[in-house]
């Protein structure tokens, strides 16, 4: 499922496919796949809709797809971000990051590329394709500002960390069977200037039309969740509690451990200023100093790796808890849309079956204003009967819609699943190791200790002997 | 640190030193009225020095004119004697000992740190030797007028005696003991001081780590396949947290050790002041037997050399008569013999003391060299445990994490 491993560094790691072109090949010759590949909403210009798919069964077989095919250990698209480098204009100063690209799909005019981008941009695709595929998973940014106050917003740290986060975050969409096709993903990777593209877009009118109709959904609330979203729910809730709870208990190992390598250091000297009064203790104290110098310094590597590796990505998965519920909003408000819109045709219904026990009353106010009581009746009816298709037509729509979105949520929460244990897995066995390691050093540390003085012990018994 | 051959006092030495001729010494007076002193010469010489090694040093001549008070004229031949800088120390460090109120002169700079033009500090540079020559002089001639420091009997013996007096060293070996007791305390104070801080951290490190017990456990009770793997990392978790409390109870043995040593630095200055005491009691029974001395002399010779009121008084109302004058002797010399046995008691107390304070000294340093040694050993093998159980540890928790 998962195309490629995310790297901390800034190297891509694994080399160019050789074959490539038979890789494409074979999404071709599926004709679903192609119908789907070529589809407009989905692909190219026009993101600016919510997609309607036009066959929501290629949608599963894509992900079918993906599911019975092994892991390909080849990798067509390599996303790079590092360089940092500060603006400074007259209104504001701001960071930009190089994302270099390297790629030999086909759908791109070139096999490099190399732009610059801040912060808002990354927002911006986030959001681009959170709105195209308000279903998938897409794996969070890093936060806009850093409400601890530890780190100033140009820190040396600070930039380091986001710069990091930034890349994992464009690897994921591009190891991302789905959003790595996206077309504003494309924007992001190869335009020089996202300016014009971010213009584009729904109108803010119908944007807000947009959000209304989101608002009132959620409000209005799904009738019945369909028990796996439950599930799901219920899962990501508890996840979110032991995330958060994990992120906190691993701030606080942190700040501990460097209080602990603080006094350790201020041992040292301590030991140095007694060797200085000694004469037979003066090369065992002189020793221990040193060997609580060592000590010292290995701890606050440790730190290091604690705080550069297994903190952030724990507070990446609290960060995508965040993702998940509102992946799950948003399913539930396709449901609750639709849910509506049943309702209105209900009504619909139920207006038209009234009209035909038409009251008294109607007819007597259709009299007096001279109609045909018999023609308006008619009128009436073709009214309602053509409302009613078009209701039945949307809901068809949206039907598929909720379908589609159903089932792209399901195949991207359980590629979201694996790739959180592996994720999870990998950092825990890393600090694990990076724990022993610690040890191992302060052992040789001691053990060398031990040793000069037992060497010491024995010369001095040479010394008696002879 | 010294390091001491001789333990006991030469009693004779005392007793020579003592008896020096009273005209040499004017109460209130300065000696530089009745001797001239002065560092004439610098001279090189090898020998054999106290760990047997070959070494080449430079020593002094001290030469001092006894100056006849009366014709302020000063006898041509004078008396000398070879001193090498080391010996001033020595002398030295007697006097900030012995006059801790006093701002005692320096010497020249022990080595040719502060000389300009050349490149090297070496002691044996003519320029260095001579300048050295002035400086020892200049600090001679300063004791030498100094009110208090110039009554100062191993002053006398200093500049005349060629046996200079032994327990000079030990009182200077006392010094320096308390000053080690001292500083011995600050720096295990400090020490613990640290050490508590340490555990401390080290205990909050430690049991943080619980809280990842507790999470994963609960945790695991959510996941499926990850279920197991959280699980048991966890009880790894607890197992490491609950592992401090060991650890530190060990900590707590060294430390142990420390404070035991903490608390000998007070004894240790106890003895030192004993020392003090002893030597306090000594000088104040030589001190009156010398005064004891110089009345009798007055009276035997009619003369009177030192300022008194009663020698005014006699000067003024007339003198004793001859009668009178023999009660007093009689009684002086009765009071001198008591004050000679009072001095070789007491020069033999403190003998005694000295002797047994100092081999008790050398036993204490030995033990506490092969004591502190072995704690520090242990600390280290502690240290040892404790990295071993953490390998441990995080090698089976990051064992259940593969299997997550």
């Amino acid at each position: 499922m998962m195309s490629g491993t995310v790297t901390d560094n800034n190297t891509p790691t694994a080399t160019k496919p050789e074959d490539l072109a038979g890789q494409v090949l074979d999404l071709d010759e599926d004709d679903d796949l192609e119908v789907f590949s070529k589809d407009a909403t989905f692909m190219d210009g026009s993101s600016f809709n919510s997609p309607m798919p036009t066959s929501p069964g290629s949608m599963v077989n894509q992900y079918k797809f993906e599911e019975e095919e092994e892991v390909p250990d080849t990798k067509d698209i390599f996303v790079t971000v590092d360089k940092p480098e500060s603006h400074v204009t007259a209104i504001e100063t701001f960071i930009t990051y190089r994302v270099l690209t390297k790629t030999s799909r086909s759908e791109f005019d070139s096999s490099e590329y190399e732009v610059r981008r801040r912060y808002q941009d990354f927002l911006w695709l986030k959001g681009k394709l959170e709105e195209t595929h308000p279903t998938l998973i897409v794996h969070p940014l890093p936060e806009k500002f850093v409400m601890k106050g530890m780190m100033e917003r140009f820190s040396d740290d600070f930039v380091e960390t986001r710069k990091r986060a930034l890349h994992k975050f464009l690897n994921r969409i591009a190891d991302h069977p789905v959003l790595s096709c996206s077309e504003d993903f494309k924007i992001f990777l190869t335009a020089e200037e996202l300016g014009t593209h971010k213009k584009q877009g729904p109108g803010f009118l119908s944007r807000i039309g947009d959000t209304v109709r989101a608002v009132a959904a959620s409000v209005r609330g799904v009738r019945t969740r369909p028990e796996e979203f439950i599930a799901i729910q219920d899962y990501v809730e508890a996840f979110s509690q032991k995330m958060t709870s994990l992120d906190k208990v691993t701030q606080r190992i942190i700040k501990e451990q460097k209080e602990y390598s603080e006094e350790l250091g201020e041992g040292s000297p301590v030991y140095t200023k007694w060797s200085d009064i000694e004469d037979e203790l003066m090369v065992p104290l002189k020793l221990m100093a040193s060997c609580l110098d060592r000590c010292h310094r290995e701890s606050e590597e440790q730190v290091l790796q604690l705080s550069n590796s297994l903190l952030p990505t724990l507070h990446e998965y609290v960060l995508c808890t965040d993702t998940l519920k509102a992946v799950l909003r948003r399913r539930d408000n396709i449901q609750a849309e639709l849910e509506a819109k049943t309702e209105t045709l209900a009504g619909k219904k139920t207006e038209a079956e009234a009209e035909v026990e038409s009251k008294v009353l109607s007819l007597a106010w259709d009299s007096l204003v001279g109609k045909d009581p018999d023609e308006v009746r008619q009128q009436r009816q073709q009214k309602l009967k053509g409302e009613m298709k078009e209701i039945k037509e949307e809901i068809d729509k949206m039907d598929d819609r909720l379908e589609w979105a159903n089932n792209a949520l399901k195949a991207d929460w359980n590629r979201w699943q694996e790739r959180m244990r592996a994720d999870l897995r990998s950092v825990f066995n890393r600090t694990a190791e990076k724990n022993v390691e610690y040890y191992e050093k302060c052992l040789a540390v001691w053990e060398s200790f031990l040793l000069s003085q037992k060497t010491e012990d024995s010369e001095g018994d040479n010394i008696l002997d002879s | 640190m010294f390091s001491f051959v001789v333990y006991y006092v030469n009693t004779l030495l005392i007793d020579t030193y003592l008896l020096f001729t009273p005209q040499m010494v004017e109460k209130g007076g300065t000696l530089l009225k009745g001797l001239e002193i002065s560092v004439a010469e610098a001279e090189k010489r090898t020998g054999k020095n106290a760990v047997s090694i070959q070494e080449t040093y430079t020593v002094y001549l001290i030469e001092t004119r006894a100056v006849d008070n009366v014709s302020e004229v000063a006898n041509p031949t004078p008396d000398s004697l070879w001193r090498r800088y080391s010996e001033f120390e020595i002398f030295r460090n007697y006097l900030l000992v012995t006059y801790p109120f006093v701002v005692v002169p320096p010497l020249p700079e022990k080595r040719a740190e502060f000389v300009w033009h050349k490149l090297s500090a070496d002691n044996m540079d003519p320029d260095f030797v001579e300048r050295r020559r002035v400086g020892l002089e200049n600090f001679l001639l300063r004791v030498a007028s100094h009110p208090v420091l110039s009554n100062d009997k191993i002053f006398y013996s200093f500049l005349t005696q060629v046996f200079f007096v032994l327990c000079l060293l030990f009182c200077v070996g006392f010094f320096e003991m308390k000053h080690y007791g001292d500083e011995l305390q600050s720096v295990i104070s400090q020490l613990l001081r640290v050490r508590a801080r340490v555990a401390d951290r080290l205990y909050g490190v430690y049991k943080v780590h619980g809280n990842y017990g507790r999470v994963f456990s609960e945790w695991s009770a959510i996941e499926k396949e990850m279920g197991d793997g959280l699980q048991s990392a966890g009880h790894h978790m607890d197992a490491y947290a609950a592992s401090i409390d060991d650890i530190l109870e060990e900590e707590e043995h060294y430390a142990d050790q420390l404070k035991e040593y903490l608390f000998y630095t007070e004894a240790l200055r106890a003895v030192c002041r004993k020392h003090e005491l002893c030597q306090f009691e000594l000088e104040m029974a030589a001190q009156d037997l010398i005064s004891k001395k110089q009345q009798r002399e007055e009276l035997a010779t009619g003369t009177v050399r030192t300022f008194s009121l009663k020698g005014m008084t006699s000067k003024l109302f007339g003198q004793e008569t001859p009668e009178q004058r023999e009660t007093k002797l009689k009684t002086l010399e009765t009071q001198i013999e008591e004050g000679e046995e009072m001095v070789k008691e007491r020069t033999a107390e403190c003998d005694e003391f000295v002797k047994n304070a100092w081999e008790d000294i050398e036993r204490f340093r030995e033990q506490k060299d092969r004591d502190l040694k072995e704690a520090l050993i242990s600390y280290a093998i502690m240290q040892i445990s404790m990295c071993k159980k953490g390998i441990q540890v995080w090698n089976n928790a990051k064992e259940c994490f593969s299997k997550m």
